[in-house]
């Protein structure tokens, strides 16, 4: 009841990734985070820190949870928020990306949670508006809020990352869910297995420091969580795997893997999850599943990283 | 030159206002409903805690504390350079109903106040709330007051005013402290 030690002050404008973040400033991610959980178990689900601000949803690619999940964070905060799809705006008519930024802007926004296929698009973003920009996921590059929400989830189950072995199972090579994982997870003291076929996995993550693996049988009893990454079904249209049933022979997370794992094994999954590919039902709605509270943890993260960056769009520019 | 500080109450005198500030807690209890503390984050949760001992010996019965983070609910969330951390609020019964018992440090211009209200009002329908204070230092700028009062200061805006309460902090006071008015020319 006495307060906890605090988190260290944010002093960022932007979350572009979590590369570039210290482990102090994921965990005081994290620690706000806590605090709006506590809010999202409420009755009355809402606060009025962000009344009168205006977050912007600039989509590029499709997304129904995130930026669901973004919506609602804004909206707990009090925000305003506005969604931009892609699909219906004047893109289509050439405009350019940052012009339509810059319009958004013009309308008042002081925060643009971004979704690009390019890679770096929200850094290229924050050079050119005042705004903060939230990195919702920048092609195969970051997906910063959902690595924090899964160090969240993983925070909340095992009650602390550091020295845990989490392996991340499936696509790493296209995965920006795989990159914000590696960064955030080495960053919280993780030992970080990588596991699939090798054309999905790269030799070159073992120089960021990971352990590259091709054999999950030989893995997965060594692991205290297992995030399965979402096979892209266009990946396979590619030849980057032969089959998806082979796929999941080979790759699947089954009860009969899981029995061979430790007992207290954690399972994640980014989702949205081919049920029978990356993960059978069985295991997805089993008890060792957290993927349900990857999703509420996930509303928490985004309502601590819309209040963290608000914070600092308000100083003066100096 | 520092600042000049003032000791206005001692470990002694601040257990004594404590034990008279819980006797009139629990004397203005309207009973009926079930009586709960709430101290206002952060100073306000220690002593919350410190009445809360003092009621439960009186009532025979525990009196639960919970702690309020009311950050999020402040009228100047954005006008400082630096975004507040987040402590949290932990209120581990349930409001609807309760006779919440609003616990801080120091009653100044009745902001914090407001805003632990509308902070409780979201959390559920009290039957009712008071407002106990350790000092009121006047200065309001809100229409509030404090049902419950340890001691009241005679202050100046330019003073502070502050607390230390075990086991937050090494020992029991409150201190008045004085700034130069111009602390360039005073070195």
């Amino acid at each position: 009841m006495i307060s906890p030690p605090p988190a260290p002050a944010w002093n960022r404008k932007h979350l572009l990734g979590l590369e570039d973040l210290s482990r102090e400033e994921i965990v005081g991610i994290l620690d706000t985070a806590e605090s709006f959980s506590e809010v999202s178990r409420r009755s009355r689900k809402k606060v009025p820190a962000l009344q009168g601000r205006v977050v912007f949803n600039l989509f590029f690619e499709n997304s129904t949870r995130t930026r669901t999940s973004f919506s609602l964070s804004a909206k707990r905060l009090s925000a305003d928020v506005q969604d931009f799809s892609a699909s219906v705006s004047s893109l289509t008519k050439g405009e350019t990306f940052i012009d339509t930024a810059k319009n958004i802007e013009a309308m008042g926004a002081d925060v643009l949670v971004i979704r690009h296929p390019t890679p770096g698009a929200p850094h290229l973003l924050s050079n050119h508006v005042g705004a903060s920009i939230i990195n919702a996921g920048d092609g195969a590059h970051e997906h910063p809020t959902q690595g924090l929400l899964d160090l969240l989830t993983i925070r909340r189950a095992k009650g602390t990352i550091e020295g845990l072995t989490v392996g991340l199972i499936g696509d790493i090579g296209h995965s920006r869910v795989a990159r914000s994982n590696i960064w955030g997870l080495l960053k919280l003291g993780a030992k970080v297995i990588l596991c699939g076929p090798p054309t999905l996995v790269p030799r070159g993550f073992e120089r960021l420091g990971c352990e590259v693996a091709h054999h999950l049988d030989e893995v997965l009893p060594r692991c205290d969580v297992v995030n399965a990454l979402r096979i892209q079904i266009e990946r396979q249209q590619r030849g980057l795997f032969p089959s998806l049933g082979e796929y999941s022979h080979f790759y699947g997370l089954t009860q009969d893997r899981l029995n061979k794992a430790r007992p207290d094994l954690l399972v994640l999954a980014p989702g949205p999850i081919n049920r029978g590919v990356e993960l059978t039902p069985e295991v997805a709605d089993g008890p060792r599943s957290a993927i349900l509270d990857q999703v509420t943890n996930g509303l928490a993260v985004r309502m601590a990283v819309l209040y963290l960056v608000s914070g600092k769009g308000d100083a003066p520019s100096t | 030159m520092g600042p000049t500080e003032v000791l206005v109450l001692d470990a002694a005198e601040m257990e004594a206002a404590l034990d008279s500030m819980a006797h009139r807690i629990a004397e203005g209890s309207r009973g009926g409903a079930p009586l709960r503390l709430v101290g206002v984050r952060s100073r306000g949760v220690p002593i919350a805690a410190r009445l809360a001992e003092k009621l439960a010996r009186l009532l025979g019965e525990p009196v639960p504390v919970g702690a309020l983070d009311i950050t999020l609910y402040r009228d100047d969330l954005g006008s400082g350079n630096r975004w507040p951390v987040l402590l949290g609020t932990e209120i581990p019964f349930p409001v609807d109903g309760a006779e919440i018992v609003l616990v801080d440090d120091v009653l100044y211009t009745g902001r914090t106040v407001r805003a632990a209200l509308n902070s409780i009002c979201d959390l559920g329908r009290p039957a009712r709330v008071r407002l106990a204070v350790l000092v009121d230092r006047g200065h309001r700028e809100l229409p509030i007051r404090a049902d419950e009062v340890g001691l009241t200061v005679e202050t100046r805006r330019s003073e502070t005013v502050r607390v230390r309460i075990r086991p937050v902090d090494p020992a029991d006071e409150v201190i008045r402290e004085s700034h130069p008015s111009n602390p360039e020319a005073a070195r």
